[in-house]
């Protein structure tokens, strides 16, 4: 089984057996399965994001939401002005990582719970900014981005002509990609000198800077990459969703995402990646499945799944393999 | 002006205050978040509005009525602020620390669900069980006869918790365990029966409060915890979490931001909370442990 988690093949499989996920949903006709792979997928993204600071270094941040907020906000005022798509992409991608440097150089002095309430703070000044900077974001009402569909030549070859009309199909596709390279990259992170250096902060700091390990750079560099994360997966919400409200960036969202990397397995990108399929598309399978009469009780079966999850695997689904070693010795 | 604006914030403060010692008790022991808090205090109100409803010719209005109210909603949070700890979070205590932080996620979003879909979806009105009038304050200030109520509740409740946790036995082995668990342990102390102990006083402070707060509103509802549980937790963190007295200071300075964001500067009350937040985070940054927290050297 672990050997199985790591080795490469598995990785284009699962690559394979994502991409083939819309040919599925049109095989079977239920066309909402894409679209609830590519909000998973973006949970992934996000997840992938929070596991570099929470997972790797055990930074307990509560509001990265804010930074998904920040990068969708970005992408949708910068395509009202009339900015190229992928220009837009880039640039709230970089207005995402400057925010989170500029915040992390403030506030990475604070320990434990303390960087959690600050953070909090911070999601919940952030979507309170865009609900009422009505001049910049128009409020609780919401900004309309203009439609962008960036695979549509996808359809010029003829057994992905239905690909040129579906932007769910179009943007599950580039979400797809984007997972599989951040998870590409927290996997190189994770085995560079860098990642072992996030562990050892993680797992005792004093140590970590007794050894030689400038502790402050390294907590703001893993602070700032997770931003990366953040603001792509925001810039891309925006544009498959056309429409951002301050609604879609609720506190809520920041603790499920906290919920995956814990439960999924901190530190573990197998785990977060499963950890985010599980709880991000339970709630959508779901709405879509219940008959009318349970539907209303989605969320508390939810709730009872956390529960149960929780007492029985606390550790997580897949623990990485360094720290169930250490947990276990 | 600013005399009404101190009496409004007082009396906010000290729902907030009574939250704020829920949080900071269990986290002074088992330094954990319980992020089901605000669930229990929507239980509590809750639960008493059961008690009006289930006889309403006792505890419909009157002096009364309002010891009622006070009991089953501090009773009921109490016991379920417990009953969450056994179940939830005791069996992950050994663990790790994020773990039971996710369990109660799990248990606040059942106990949410559970009243949305088992009791109502919609705001329920809450019994008034004293006569609403003004009362004439020096300075051509008035406090409501709710506000009265609500800061004298707060106080009792304080003066009966400083009571416990500095004169009786149950009190020392709390502070015995926030010191030291495991020393504690090894002292002769149940930490189990300590720790329950904790939830139930604070869970029964958070009901208080509960009852407190949808009084004031005159009405209550399914989600009706989160805001002032998420306002309460910011009010402690401000103090020095794990601080009883940080926790009070803490939830009144809150309350005082408050008001006077609302009162005092244009569109306060829609940029409100985002003042609280930032003067929290401003706080934090010049005193890192909050206002009255000790500065402790992380544990290694």
């Amino acid at each position: 089984m672990k050997g199985l988690l790591h080795s490469r093949r598995t990785q284009w499989v699962l690559l394979a057996a994502a991409l083939s996920l819309p040919f599925l949903a049109r095989a079977l006709e239920f066309s909402f399965l894409t679209r609830v792979g590519g909000v998973v997928g973006l949970l992934m993204l996000l997840s992938l994001g929070l596991n570099v600071t929470l997972g790797y270094v055990g930074l307990f941040d509560l509001g990265f939401i804010a930074f998904y907020a920040v990068g969708a906000y970005a992408t949708a005022i910068l395509m009202r002005a009339h900015v190229a798509a992928p220009l837009a992409v880039l640039l709230a991608v970089a207005l995402t990582v400057l925010i989170r440097f500029l915040l992390g150089l403030t506030i990475l002095r604070l320990r434990g719970d303390y960087l959690a309430v600050v953070t909090m703070g911070f999601g919940e000044i952030a979507r309170l900014t865009f609900n009422n900077l009505d001049a910049l974001t128009n409020g609780p009402k919401g900004l309309q981005v203009r439609p962008w569909r960036p695979l549509a030549f996808l359809g010029a070859w003829k057994p992905l002509e239905f690909v040129r009309k579906e932007s769910n199909v179009q943007f599950y596709f580039l979400i797809v990609a984007a997972v599989f390279l951040a998870a590409e990259a927290s996997r190189r992170l994770e085995d560079s000198r860098v990642g072992r250096a996030w562990v050892a902060i993680r797992e005792d700091e004093v140590a970590a800077r007794l050894s030689g390990i400038p502790v402050r750079e390294y907590k703001l560099l893993a602070f700032t990459l997770s931003a990366v994360f953040a603001g792509l997966a925001g810039a891309l919400f925006a544009l498959w969703d056309q429409f951002v409200t301050p609604e879609s960036f609720i506190f809520w969202e920041s603790i499920l995402l906290v919920a995956i990397v814990v439960l999924g397995g901190m530190g573990s990108i197998a785990g977060v990646l499963l950890g985010a399929l599980i709880l991000g598309g339970i709630p959508l399978l779901m709405e879509a499945t219940l008959s009318p009469q349970w539907i209303d009780y989605r969320y508390l079966f939810f709730g009872v799944i956390l529960v149960l999850m929780t007492l029985f695997r606390p550790q997580g689904l897949l623990p990485s393999a360094r720290r169930e070693a250490e947990l276990s010795s | 002006m600013l005399t009404q604006q101190i009496v409004n914030g007082l009396a906010l403060g000290a729902i907030y205050a009574l939250i704020a010692l829920g949080y900071t008790l269990v986290y002074g022991i088992l330094a954990m978040i319980n992020f089901a808090h605000s669930e229990v205090l929507m239980l509590g109100s809750f639960a008493a509005l059961g008690l009006a409803a289930f006889a309403p010719a006792a505890f419909g209005t009157g002096p009364l009525a309002l010891a009622g109210l006070f009991a089953a909603g501090m009773l009921a949070a109490g016991a379920l602020n417990a009953f969450i700890e056994r179940f939830a979070y005791r069996p992950l205590r050994a663990v790790s620390r994020l773990a039971p932080l996710i369990s109660a996620i799990g248990v606040s979003i059942i106990l949410q669900n559970a009243v949305f879909l088992w009791v109502s979806d919609q705001s329920v009105a809450f019994p008034q069980p004293i006569a609403i009038r003004q009362i004439p304050l020096f300075g051509g200030a008035q406090i409501s006869s709710l506000q009265a109520v609500t800061l004298a509740a707060a106080l009792i409740l304080m003066a009966l918790l400083h009571f416990v946790v500095e004169k009786t036995r149950i009190g020392k082995a709390m502070r015995a365990c926030a010191d030291d668990l495991e020393a504690a342990g090894l002292m002769g102390v149940d930490a189990d029966v300590v720790i329950a102990a904790t939830f139930f006083i604070g869970g029964a402070l958070g009901g208080a409060a509960g009852v407190l707060y949808s009084m004031s509103y005159g009405s209550t509802k399914y989600n009706l915890g989160f805001l002032p549980g998420a306002k309460a937790f910011t009010a402690a963190v401000l103090g020095g979490i794990g601080n009883v007295r940080g926790a009070v200071l803490g939830g009144f300075i809150l309350g005082f931001l408050e008001v006077l964001a609302a009162g005092y500067i244009p569109n306060g009350a829609q940029w409100r909370d985002v003042i609280a937040f930032s003067v929290l985070i401003l706080v934090l940054l010049v005193r890192p442990s909050g206002l009255l927290g000790e500065k402790l050297a992380e544990k290694v």
